[in-house]
């Protein structure tokens, strides 16, 4: 008998094309696993509403459990509760680190967004720690990068620019 | 295609749009089209407000991928590509429960690429050409500052499906807001070549921003039922942050002297229509179409 237990460990395996360090379940992306006699059901939830790496992930996901002879996987997509990187495990954060992304902070701590506040006021002490150097002299270069989730910071310190896990 | 560089992002996004699990090919007939404004679409007011919500992301979403490879510095290239994901997802996911709720079987690839420009129910703002980087980013702006008003309205609608697609998207309108209001700053308070484009920008776009307020039988319909706010509730913070950004900015709001409407109705200007050939072109050459 299949065990629900089973799928979250297997789903370990898939990881995030655009985040390889993580896994959809360490990223929070996988939501539920339920087990019932029509076959397995695995939900999951973007993390940003256009994130283009959702397709390929759904496709990993069926991939992954079918090389484990899981057949006939369905699969739901949720929009509530919204994703937040407060789901981000500190282990993982740690992982994402050593990679060489600057992780998020947690929600409550960042200053609200909405808060319009002019560029050129906001110097001082970065909350964002280099992960090269762990320098908080950064500054944010701008506030989209790569992939919807990161931005992208400069240390001025040694002078190396780097990615930032956005707080979300 | 008008648009030669249908780079990264966009195509992405819009592969994901027409995805063969998605596609119904058989609801569009070839041939046949819309006789009025009207037609075409469900009496639902329901479906009319979820249609006007999706529709302004989906053509704004559009007109910012038309800036890929185009923008004056790569991180606002990699910006406004990272707006149009966001905007064209939340219309995927709202044009999709569209779709279920007026139960004619089209999916959101249906709605998107095989309505013509008069079922579309978009304001006039979004559907306007990108303009310059000044008009893009004050049109961007005036946009956002309604857009997170209206999604932290529509998070408590009794429609939990909509409720929980406003809860995503309004956090990512709150980072679209900061963005385009710090550009609203620079572009304003900067060069006297910026300061003129960003108040001229300001002063073509004015005239499109009461539709963004405007109450019909829809939107009475919809506040009964409380699917959505009083768009009438929202109009005097929007007017707070636009004042407090465009001061800053040392712009000049322009007098309102005039309102340019008919958006959510079907009534378009004609570059909405230039703009769909462009959007539609390939779902509507190649039906059914999977890749």
């Amino acid at each position: 008998m299949l065990a629900a237990n089973d799928v979250w460990t297997w789903l370990e395996d898939v990881k995030d094309p655009e985040v390889p360090v993580l896994s959809v379940v360490e990223l929070g992306i996988v939501r539920e696993v339920r087990i019932e006699d029509a076959g397995v059901t695995v939900t999951i939830t973007p993390t940003y509403s256009g994130c283009p790496a959702m397709l390929e992930i759904e496709q990993e996901i069926v991939r992954a459990l079918g090389a484990r002879g899981v057949e006939g996987v369905r699969l739901e997509t949720v929009y509530a509760p919204a994703w937040t990187t407060d789901w981000i495990s500190d282990a993982a954060k740690q992982k994402l680190a050593a990679y060489g992304i600057a992780p998020p902070s947690t929600v409550a701590e960042e200053p609200n967004v909405v808060a319009i506040q002019s560029r050129r006021s906001a110097a001082g002490r970065s909350a964002v720690a280099c992960p090269y150097c762990g320098s908080h002299e950064t500054e944010l270069r701008s506030q989209y990068g790569s992939t919807a989730c990161k931005a992208i910071q400069f240390c001025r310190s040694c002078q190396q620019p780097f990615e930032e896990f956005k707080t979300f | 295609m008008t648009n030669p560089i249908a780079t990264r992002s966009s195509t992405r996004s819009h592969a994901a749009f027409v995805s063969n699990k998605h596609m119904t090919s058989g609801t569009w007939v070839p041939g046949k089209r819309s006789d009025t404004a009207t037609s075409g679409i469900a009496s639902d007011p329901h479906v009319t407000y979820l249609l006007r919500v999706a529709d302004d992301r989906l053509v704004l979403g559009h007109r910012l991928s038309e800036w890929c490879g185009h923008a004056p510095i790569l991180e606002e290239d990699i910006a406004l590509g990272n707006f149009a994901l966001d905007l064209i997802g939340q219309a995927s996911a709202l044009l999709k429960h569209a779709g279920g709720i007026e139960s004619k079987g089209r999916s959101e690839d249906t709605l998107a690429y095989f309505r013509d420009a008069v079922e579309y129910r978009n304001c006039l703002l979004v559907e306007l050409p990108r303009g310059d980087f000044a008009m893009t980013l004050v049109r961007q702006f005036l946009f956002d500052a309604y857009d997170v008003l209206l999604l932290e309205g529509l998070v408590t609608s009794t429609d939990k499906t909509l409720g929980g697609i406003a809860a995503k998207a309004e956090k990512e309108a709150r980072y679209h807001l900061r963005h385009s209001a710090e550009w609203v700053r620079m572009l304003g308070d900067g060069t006297a070549e910026s300061h003129g484009r960003a108040q001229r920008a300001l002063n073509d776009l004015w005239t499109y921003t009461p539709e963004l307020f405007a109450v019909d039988d829809v939107d009475r319909a919809i506040v009964e039922r409380g699917i959505g706010p009083d768009p009438v509730g929202l109009r005097d913070r929007w007017r707070a942050t636009v004042q407090r950004v465009v001061s800053d900015a040392t712009l000049t709001l322009p007098p309102d002297e005039h309102a340019a409407t008919g958006g959510r109705t079907g009534r378009h200007t004609e570059h909405l229509g230039r703009m769909l050939s462009d959007m539609q072109s390939l779902a509507r050459a190649h039906p059914g179409a999977t890749w």
